[in-house]
């Protein structure tokens, strides 16, 4: 019964850590451009990707990683520098078309080099499953746990002990004001998009033994992280982290109680649940609107 | 400015000894607060039906905060309001509307994604049939009433000085006009109280002279106005009653000339502490 | 500007005639179909721009709508034999009923929340079709049973063709006149200044749920007659592309002008089609356009072009 329970937490925990980085990847974006990337789930994916494929040639794992994580990042910026900010101007809806011409753009790109079949990854530590009180868990959900972790922290230091990262920080709350201060805050919105694709690739890169990689498996990963960034509150880093953590854990129990085929409407029934009370998410800012 | 300190200006300006109407807008020990701070507080006074009733203050007074919580656009924290009898705290814009109240807006709110012409004919919203059907399958009816809010439309902007303006997008027009366009929408809807957030802002001499000749016809008309503005001139030429707030309170209240000499409000307008 | 987008007889009359002669064009029946396929996106198109384009709310969860229109045809008409224009109709009221139930909630929300909840509705939408397979067929999807229409069976595509051409045509018309009434005018104010539509009496709660309303039923109807139209229906005619589809349609030809979510549906519709010939690269192809167009004509295709015209009579 606990050990049931257990395992879902665990399961739903590794899931939503990738949830969390999606989210905070589209946290990240949308402070510094307003933007909502779309095509952050193929940031993910093309760190799976590169990292299977690379590593099935011979590469050895961390620089595969880090390879996929700079193609990751040079493709975060040439998206940023040629479609967001040429359209900077444009209404919501339009920004949303070009992230999503973006995030087809790359899987056929991703189609063309990698092909449609799905590929593996070995896992980092071996396969012989870890015993927790009852639960079973793979070595690789620590992998990802950890990593996200890491990457979580890491982000917040970033972020208020950085001057790149104040910076990032000034210019999501005022543009304007950053940018009489001397943030260039056209490099600001490049660096959001290379950091974000950072988060994304090597979040793909370590869950990739789990899911499998193949072209379109950022597509439900990166609506998911979505979806844990406006249930955090959209901007806000660490309530997309626990939108994230939340929307993984609560798809687990589901798919455990109540039934696996409905396991990817989880998310989107509680941000409904969510938005109908908190139109701001949980921890976004409320504001009266000023006239 | 200096407005409130010459004694002669003060003393000429204004229609005085007239007669006050019933109350058509009472505002009864209003507050609202925003995450602790007060923006306005037990605030009461009265408009009389026919008048031109002024709000002055200093910056950050809270002159808007007034506007939006007597139309509807803010809850207010605690008091009243009550129009044409009838309280009416909290009430949605669009049914105070429907009562007969509109308003501009300091910062311009116009619909720039239409005409002129149909910005001043969405004012004539509740004079109109805006059920689905008709409008789907085009209505002789609706159409002959559409027609005759669109020559009244144009007639109200002919009102105003906008008569070049008539087939324009609103995006395409400088910013004295459109100023003047929100007043006409707020015609449009035949107002029994209309509420001017700083009309003559950052409009020049002859253009406020004009604005003020405007706000002069339409009271005439017997709209009761209640008008926010910096431009003292124009407050003390054409108000009947003025009320002065610093800091969301009541400062004083009276005809202009009394207003004027009033040593607290002339200390707040000049930074001194009262 | 506004004059040639807005131009009502015009564009209806030129839309007709362009209808009307379009079939002695075409070859054969594949190009019958594609431009029926175009008709029916360009029937939801215009009922989608009503919602985005002049009310300025974004729903990125209509091909649900559409879906639950297609399987109300395919599960009434067929499992359980209604008349198919009664099953047309129960789906249509059924959509406006949930869209209403949805709408008041959900509109209150702004922006990319708004853009979120209706994407939410329109996957858990697609997640149930796909998978209460005992009613759907799951994954696979179902057949759907011909339309019948006073005991005349709808047969071929050139039967197909006028009347879908028949609804673009009334669709079309019934979205003009919405416009230009004080209803269309309400829900353009909606788009251009909630606060000021509000002051003046526009009561911006109920115009919102109306249009989505409306915007729902349009989808509705069309799922249902592609679904007797094609005679099989999947998932993914409900699924998030098929949502974002439909919105890239009414952006890519023109946000606030009905011909063009039109001529948005039916270019978008034949380029895949064209692109087949890139094969491999498809993909690539459809993704850099959309960059493309979005980045240089973020009006949209139609409003672009009619703002060419008159610049060049200037010059």
């Amino acid at each position: 019964m606990f050990a049931e329970l257990l395992q879902y937490m665990l399961s739903g925990l590794t899931i939503g850590a990738i949830y969390a980085l999606a989210g905070l990847g589209f946290s990240i974006i949308y402070n510094a451009s307003h933007v909502i990337n779309f095509a952050q789930g193929e940031f993910i994916m093309i760190g799976g990707m590169a990292s299977a494929t690379l590593t099935a040639s011979g590469v050895p794992l961390p620089l595969a990683i880090l390879i996929g994580c700079g193609g990751a990042m040079l493709v975060g910026v040439l998206v940023a520098k040629f479609a967001v900010e040429r359209a900077r101007n444009a209404s919501t809806v339009t920004l949303i078309i070009i992230t999503i011409g973006a995030s087809i753009f790359l899987r056929g790109v991703a189609e063309l080099v990698w092909g449609k079949d799905f590929k593996r990854l070995d896992a980092f530590s071996g396969e012989t499953p870890i015993q927790l009180m009852g639960a079973s868990m793979q070595p690789q959900s620590l992998w990802v746990v950890g990593c996200a972790a890491v990457l979580i922290v890491a982000i917040g230091l970033f972020f208020n002990r950085t001057l790149t990262g104040k910076a990032m920080l000034a210019t999501s709350h005022n543009r304007l004001a950053a940018q009489l201060v001397g943030i260039d805050v056209k490099r600001v919105v490049l660096a959001s998009f290379a950091l974000s694709a950072a988060l994304g690739a090597i979040g793909g890169a370590v869950v990739a033994p789990i899911t499998f990689s193949y072209t379109e498996m950022g597509i439900m990963l990166g609506l998911k992280g979505f979806t844990a960034a406006v249930l955090g509150g959209l901007g806000h880093g660490p309530g997309a982290v626990a939108g994230g953590l939340i929307v993984g854990v609560a798809e687990a129990l589901g798919a455990g109680y109540l039934s696996s085929a409905y396991k990817d409407a989880v998310a989107f029934v509680i941000i409904l649940a969510v938005l109908l009370f908190m139109p701001n998410g949980l921890f976004g800012k409320r504001g009266t609107e000023r006239v | 400015m200096n407005m409130l300190t010459d004694p002669e200006l003060a003393a000429d300006a204004a229609p005085l000894n007239r007669r006050a109407g019933p109350a058509l807008l009472r505002v009864e020990h209003l507050s609202r607060e925003f995450g602790g701070v007060l923006a306005i507080g037990d605030l009461s006074f009265t408009v009389a039906a026919g008048d031109i009733h002024s709000i002055i203050g200093p910056n950050g007074a809270g002159k808007t905060t007034l506007f939006n919580l007597v139309t509807g656009v803010y809850k207010p924290s605690g008091g009243r309001v009550l129009f044409d009898g009838a309280d009416v705290s909290g009430q949605a814009p669009y049914r105070l509307a429907a009562r007969g109240m509109s308003r501009t807006f300091q910062n311009l709110q116009i619909f720039f994604n239409m005409t002129a012409l149909e910005n001043v004919m969405v004012g004539r919203h509740l004079h109109l049939d805006t059920r689905l059907l008709p409008a789907l399958f085009r209505f002789p009816s609706l159409k002959r009433r559409d027609s005759e809010a669109r020559d009244r439309a144009a007639e109200l902007m002919g009102a105003v000085g906008l008569s070049k303006y008539l087939d324009a997008d609103a995006a395409s027009m400088p910013y004295g006009a459109l100023k003047r366009l929100e007043i006409a929408r707020a015609l449009a809807a035949e107002p029994k109280l209309l509420l001017l957030d700083e009309p003559a802002a950052g409009l020049n001499a002859t253009e406020s002279r004009e604005i003020d000749e405007v706000i002069k016809t339409v009271a005439a008309d017997g709209v009761t106005i209640v008008l926010v503005e910096h431009d003292m001139k124009m407050v003390m030429g054409i108000s009947h009653r003025i009320t002065a707030l610093n800091h969301g309170r009541k400062l004083a209240e009276g005809t202009p000339a009394e207003v004027a000499a009033n040593p607290e409000v002339v200390a707040a307008y000049l930074g001194a502490a009262p | 500007m506004q004059n040639i987008l807005h131009g009502r007889l015009t564009g209806l009359l030129a839309m007709g005639a362009i209808i009307a002669v379009l079939p002695a064009f075409l070859p054969n029946n594949f190009y019958l179909d594609v431009a029926i396929l175009a008709g029916f996106n360009a029937v939801v198109c215009v009922g989608l721009n009503l919602l985005i384009g002049y009310a300025g709310q974004i729903s990125l969860g209509h091909a649900g709508f559409f879906g639950i229109g297609a399987y109300a045809s395919g599960v009434l008409a067929g499992t359980y034999g209604w008349p198919p224009v009664l099953a047309l109709l129960a789906g249509a009221v059924f959509v406006g009923l949930l869209a209403f139930v949805v709408a008041k909630p959900i509109l209150r929300l702004k922006g990319h929340y708004l853009a979120m909840a209706t994407l939410g509705i329109g996957i858990i939408v697609s997640i149930v079709l796909r998978t209460e397979s005992g009613l759907t067929g799951g994954p696979d999807g179902m057949t759907v049973e011909p339309f019948r229409i006073f005991g005349v069976e709808l047969y071929g595509e050139r039967v197909w063709y006028w009347v879908v051409g028949a609804l673009l045509f009334a669709v079309v018309w019934l979205s003009l006149n919405l416009i230009d009434s004080p209803m269309g005018r309400a829900l353009r104010a909606v788009h251009g200044s909630e606060v000021a539509a509000e002051v003046v009496g526009v009561d911006t709660a109920r115009f919102k749920v109306l249009v989505f309303v409306l915007s729902a039923v349009f989808a509705s109807v069309a799922g249902s007659l592609f679904a007797h139209y094609a005679g099989l229906i999947t998932p993914a005619k409900a699924d998030f592309f098929k949502s974002i589809e439909l919105v890239t349609m009414v952006v890519f030809g023109g946000m606030a002008s009905t011909f063009g979510a039109v001529v948005g549906a039916v270019v978008l519709t034949l380029l895949p089609q064209l692109l087949t010939m890139f094969q491999d690269y498809q993909q690539i192809v459809l993704g850099a356009i959309l960059m493309a167009t979005m980045v240089f004509m973020p009006k949209g295709l139609l409003p672009t072009l009619a703002a060419l015209i008159p610049a060049r009579r200037r010059a």
